[in-house]
């Protein structure tokens, strides 16, 4: 019997200062055995477990993309005692990974549809992983149009910059970067609330087109009547939750909202579907 | 199957016998009580006291256990966990009762649930050979026949006892109970006609009921959202006896204990009447006053588990729960309360209120 609470080593290959704050680093992973790396096979949209001896588990959304390969990334925000550990490790450190978990965005229900991926503050690291997917040579063809709503309290909290601009440059997807406010006179992107942008920038929602949504819960909560005004409906909306977890596997009992447990039958649902549920997340 | 009747006078030896084997579990007696507890040399389990205070599920579940260990010192295996040895000899449990074996069918579903197999739950419970005893004296607070399971029920035994005064009928019920009573030297076939009769008259004997027909059919957002939950959980102190007892509480926590240069990772057993069992780490929790864990107990066991298996509700009618509330939360009364929910609704439209 496999042990599903095993987690496979790891070694820290590169740590990265997401965010002038320091407060989010985006940690890069290669795995200690090779085979491991095929063990982990992952779609956008899945979680690990980011384990450390001795401090514990944190469940964090895969930011490296299933078209990367030889490494994972995650983004992780300082906050508690395992990712406050984490913070202080340094390249050439061994923890373990255990993983994947979780479901995924619906890539099947996904393929030959338009795309809005809104996104805010740090919930953006499994939608990176998403539009590297979809932006892959071999996957872009399977989508309609892919338009990106991401915002950021400044420019200094947007996460993955780089990439940022390299986006805004393509024609096969539409970028709209905004920050709550800047004191930059050269900022060049959207000032405002993700809400107010989306309902600017977005495009309209039909049968054929999907949001995906991925931020603070003020943030959802004023999205959601910005996104049925712009005509998507509850089963096209989806989200990905985040709750309590130890397990990650659909055992421990504490991430259940209602019957569905946002770690094994989630974390990614559509608003029909949390409609359904007591929403304790 | 076949029924073996086991002659008192031959019980200890039999069990000298099963020594070889197995390693032996049973009731023992602890001040007024009984639990379950590895057998010593010699010693027999206490078959003719009620149902121990705790469930058995510590048998397969210990209220804490090492998953795995690790070293912090620098080395080769610095940081990297490690699988700890366990012993999966086999086990004979000895006077489980019927309600008890139930429930270990209902946790099976938790720790096996098509994705993942959780190893440790699962090699103990397989190393387990489970001899029921059959209840013929129920106490007050049993209401196993309306909870899925009953005096004399089957469900997760290998074999069934049912004390005849003088001797045992035992009824074995798979393969691994025919291996026990061989390997026990127990062999003597009998008819079993006994059985029916005392079957029914312990059924007879449960004169505590619970309705749980509607609870599938309801509106989960309407008892969700139902107003009786404040009455319910105006007197909890979410104090976690209920989830202690239990049988058929599986939550757990997992935790990280160092020494020096070594660690172990624990699983210890954990409870959604606990604040801390569902805090995020920004502080805000999604269950964070007590109505919103004393229900989210009550809908796990008898709302969602019913939706999501579709084998009846989570609670095999033990009575531990309502034997030690400290406040007299009674599983009952919110299960009959929960189940009529429609029809007091129904009966206010009638009386035109």
């Amino acid at each position: 019997m496999e042990n599903p609470y095993l987690p496979y080593p790891v070694r820290i290959d590169d740590i990265i200062v997401e965010s002038e704050d320091r407060n989010l680093k985006t940690f890069k992973f290669v795995f200690l055995n090779p085979e491991d790396e095929k063990k982990f096979a992952y779609r956008a949209g899945q979680f690990a477990e980011l384990s450390i001896a001795g401090k514990g588990e944190i469940p964090i959304g895969i930011a490296s993309s299933p078209v990367e390969k030889g490494f994972i990334k995650f983004t992780v925000n300082k906050a508690g005692v395992v990712t406050s550990h984490l913070h202080n490790m340094q390249v050439g450190d061994v923890m373990g990974v255990r993983g994947p978990l979780g479901n995924s965005y619906p890539w099947n229900m996904l393929e030959g549809k338009n795309v809005l991926i809104v996104g805010g503050g740090f919930a953006f690291t499994t939608l990176r992983s998403s539009i590297i997917y979809m932006l892959d040579p071999a996957n872009r063809p399977k989508f309609g149009d892919i338009s990106v709503v991401y915002g950021a309290r400044n420019p200094g909290m947007l996460l993955y910059k780089d990439e940022l601009v390299e986006w805004e440059k393509r024609d096969d997807i539409h970028m709209h970067i905004t920050v709550d406010g800047t004191d930059d006179p050269d900022w060049k992107y959207n000032v405002g609330f993700v809400p107010p942008i989306t309902e600017q920038k977005a495009p309209q929602g039909d049968e054929n087109s999907f949001a995906i949504v991925c931020g603070p819960p003020i943030m959802i909560k004023f999205t959601q009547p910005v996104l049925e005004k712009l005509g998507y409906d509850h089963d096209h909306i989806i989200l990905s939750l985040e709750n309590r977890m130890k397990c990650g596997i659909g055992m421990c009992g504490r991430c259940g909202i209602g019957r569905e447990l946002v770690c094994k039958d989630g974390p990614v649902f559509t608003l029909k579907q949390i409609n359904q549920t007591p929403r304790e997340y | 199957m076949k029924v073996i009747k086991i002659d008192k006078t031959e019980w200890t030896k039999g069990l000298d016998a099963l020594r070889g084997d197995y390693r032996l579990f049973g009731p023992v007696k602890e001040k007024e009580y009984c639990n379950f507890k590895e057998l010593a040399k010699g010693e027999s389990p206490e078959l003719d006291m009620p149902n121990t205070r705790l469930s058995p599920k510590s048998l397969v579940f210990p209220q804490s256990e090492a998953m795995m260990a690790y070293s912090l010192a620098p080395g080769e295996d610095q940081n990297i966990c490690k699988e700890v040895p366990k012993d999966y000899s086999p086990r004979a449990i000895l006077g489980i009762r019927p309600c008890d074996a139930k429930a270990m069918v209902l946790v099976h579903m938790n720790f096996d649930n098509g994705d993942y197999q959780d190893p440790y739950w699962l090699n103990l419970y397989n190393a387990s050979t489970f001899v029921g005893q059959a209840c013929d004296k129920p106490c007050g607070t049993c209401f196993c026949t309306s909870a899925g399971s009953g005096p004399y029920n089957e469900q997760g035994l290998d074999v069934l006892l049912s004390d005849q005064g003088d001797h045992y009928l035992a009824k074995v019920l798979t393969e691994k109970g025919q291996k026990l009573m061989a390997a026990a030297g127990w062999k003597s076939e009998a008819d079993g006609q006994a059985l029916a009769g005392k079957k029914t008259a312990a059924e007879t004997a449960i004169t505590s009921q619970v309705s749980t027909d509607r609870l599938k059919s309801l509106d989960t957002m309407e008892l969700h959202g139902a107003d009786f939950w404040e009455d319910i959980s105006f007197s909890c102190i979410n104090c976690g006896t209920c989830t202690f007892v239990c049988p058929t509480c599986w939550c757990f926590d997992i935790q990280d204990e160092v020494y020096g240069k070594r660690g172990v990772r624990t699983r210890n057993w954990d409870s959604c009447m606990f604040p801390i069992f569902s805090v995020h780490t920004t502080g805000h929790n999604p269950r964070g006053t007590k109505l919103q864990r004393l229900r989210q107990r009550f809908m796990h066991k008898l709302k969602y588990f019913v939706d999501k298996y579709d084998q009846g509700i989570m609670c095999v009618g033990c009575g531990r729960c309502v034997q030690q509330c400290p406040v007299n939360i009674d599983i009952r009364k919110v299960c009959e309360t929960m189940n009529s929910l429609d029809s007091e609704k129904f009966c206010a439209v009638q009386q035109g209120k």
